[in-house]
């Protein structure tokens, strides 16, 4: 059995990382980019976010200051159990993403939709947001938390069949055309797109492209995987840089998933990861051991499986194929 | 060309603001008040005073509201600062100027020509834009004290008026001159010319969306 305290100890400690460190591997990302950008009003801007970072490191204190819309995705192992059961393992979560916002300080950035009410603490209806998965091993729990900005950069749309890879190419574009414009979408960005599922999984499915997949990682479906290649290519051949000026880098990673849709149709969303890609990972296990990683490692075959029956070999032979 | 760097008082000279150009990279010192919706709608909608004296205390309005917390005792810690997107703010403006004489108004993206001409060059203001949109720790070393948080109880931490003593806060580029110029619709114009090779075999989708027409009359497919 997991421990509770353990738990909470552990969402407070990835509340402030997440706020405070840049992800290595967008952090490298952005170091090539900055390396390779040959215009010098983009340049700037990606060496004073490079500093950026380092500061927030130093003086621990959030590198944004919007500090995002945190919410939380939880995966857990077939045969891990919390102690107190989902009902404290939720209370833990909302307790410790309030408890981070006071303490680190975190801006309080959640309010009702309507009457615009603030608890100053970044909670309140469906917010932190908690996402649930699963593996079909493990004893361990996997808590994420994910800061993203909520305002700009991000799209739907219903496409058909007929569309085809150039209507998708196509939205694609006009989804960077509008939010890179004086750099909304605070890009140069991890961009996520979902393609298939329903309305909401569609949604859901672009949002974990690009806040739970890494910079560098490429979808296990080799076909797939070109297309993030191309793709990525594609959003920086615009010659729209950081904030919008003239420049080469726009899109420091595209990834791609898919889940299966109404044969009439292939929605689509497109998402923005920004400057401040704000992630962290723990993996917690019943003997009290944390490890921490800034890998979500969300994607597993299991969770792209395709069949009725999970037959780990076969997938796996598919994968390698 | 190299790029500009320039310390600017937030109560600067009209010689001061004269002298920027688009692009020239800024550090400011002094006081600077946050001021968006919230603070808009009360000083203007609901006619409360401004518990500041502007703009002899500050002429610099910052789009932001600052990761911070207020500590029991009534002291403040102010971590990480950042501008939000400013064009919501445009159609509070030309009172706002009216009403602060403000000559500086920071933010994130900046707004179009046409409110840089209609409202920020007869008021002798221009626009700032933060870098990048997330140097929030880098700003936070900018700033030298809280001077004050009003308007906390009415308005939330998020939406309060913070006033912020800056030492060097930094860096903020010059979005917009004197002559209603705007620096982002520059940058725009440069890429328009690429347009269209990115967008080459592409094809409009199938099912359009009002917006691509705004004739309500019209059908979609």
């Amino acid at each position: 059995m997991i421990n509770i305290d353990l738990i909470q100890q552990t969402a407070e400690y990835l509340m402030q990382k997440a706020a405070i460190e840049i992800p290595e591997d967008y952090h490298a990302g952005l170091k090539r980019a900055a390396e390779d950008e040959e215009n010098e009003l983009p340049s700037f801007v990606l060496k004073v976010m490079l500093d950026n970072y380092e500061v927030a490191k130093e003086d621990r204190c959030a590198m944004c200051g919007d500090t995002g819309v945190p919410r939380w995705f939880v995966k857990l192992g077939n045969e891990a159990t919390v102690e107190g059961g989902m009902f404290a393992l939720e209370k833990a979560l909302r307790s410790a993403t309030a408890k981070a916002t006071n303490g680190v300080p975190l801006r309080p950035n959640r309010v009702h939709p309507l009457w615009r009410t603030d608890h100053n603490n970044n909670v309140g209806i469906g917010a932190p947001e908690i996402e649930y998965g699963f593996e079909p091993e493990g004893e361990w729990i996997d808590l994420i938390t994910v800061h993203k900005g909520g305002l700009f950069g991000t799209d739907y749309r219903m496409l058909f069949p007929s569309d085809g890879i150039q209507g998708i190419k196509r939205f694609y574009l006009d989804s960077l055309m509008a939010f890179g414009k004086r750099g909304l979408a605070c890009q140069p960005a991890i961009i996520g797109i979902g393609l298939g599922g329903s309305k909401d999984t569609c949604m859901t499915l672009g949002k974990r492209a690009s806040t739970l997949r890494t910079v560098g990682s490429r979808n296990s479906d080799p076909k797939i995987a070109e297309m993030e290649d191309e793709f990525k290519e594609l959003g920086n051949s615009i010659g729209m840089g950081a904030m919008g000026f003239v420049g080469k880098n726009m899109v420091v990673d595209c990834n791609i998933e898919v889940g299966y849709c109404h044969t009439g149709g292939m929605p689509m969303s497109v998402h923005a990861f920004c400057l401040s890609s704000r992630r962290a990972v723990a993996r917690i296990f019943p003997d009290g051991r944390v490890e921490h990683r800034t890998d979500p490692d969300w994607f597993t075959p299991y969770q792209r499986r395709e069949t009725v029956e999970w037959e780990p070999n076969k997938e796996l032979a598919r994968e390698s194929s | 060309m190299s790029l500009r760097e320039i310390r600017l008082s937030t109560t600067p000279t009209s010689d001061a603001i004269n002298e920027l150009r688009l692009g020239d990279i800024v550090y400011l010192d002094g006081l600077m008040y946050t001021a968006r919706e919230g603070v808009y709608m009360r000083a203007l909608e609901d006619k409360a005073n401004i518990p500041m004296d502007l703009p002899s205390q500050s002429a610099a309005n910052f789009h932001c509201s600052p990761a911070a917390r207020i500590n029991d005792d009534g002291s403040f810690d102010m971590g990480a600062v950042t501008a939000t997107a400013s064009f919501r703010f445009a159609k509070w403006l030309p009172e706002w100027f009216d009403k602060t004489g403000a000559k500086i108004i920071v933010g994130k993206g900046g707004m179009t020509s046409k409110d840089y001409k209609d409202y920020f060059v007869p008021n002798g203001a221009v626009y700032l834009s933060t870098v990048g949109y997330g140097t929030g720790a880098l700003l936070g070393r900018g700033i030298e004290k809280v001077e004050a948080v009003h308007w906390n109880e009415e308005l939330g931490l998020a939406q309060a008026m913070w006033v912020i003593k800056c030492n060097k806060m930094g860096p903020f580029i010059v979005a917009s001159d004197l002559n209603g110029d705007c620096l982002f619709e520059r940058e725009n114009a440069k890429i328009a010319k690429n347009i269209s090779k990115a967008y080459e075999g592409t094809k409009p989708a199938v099912l359009k969306r009002y917006g691509e027409t705004d004739d309500r009359s019209d059908e979609l497919i």
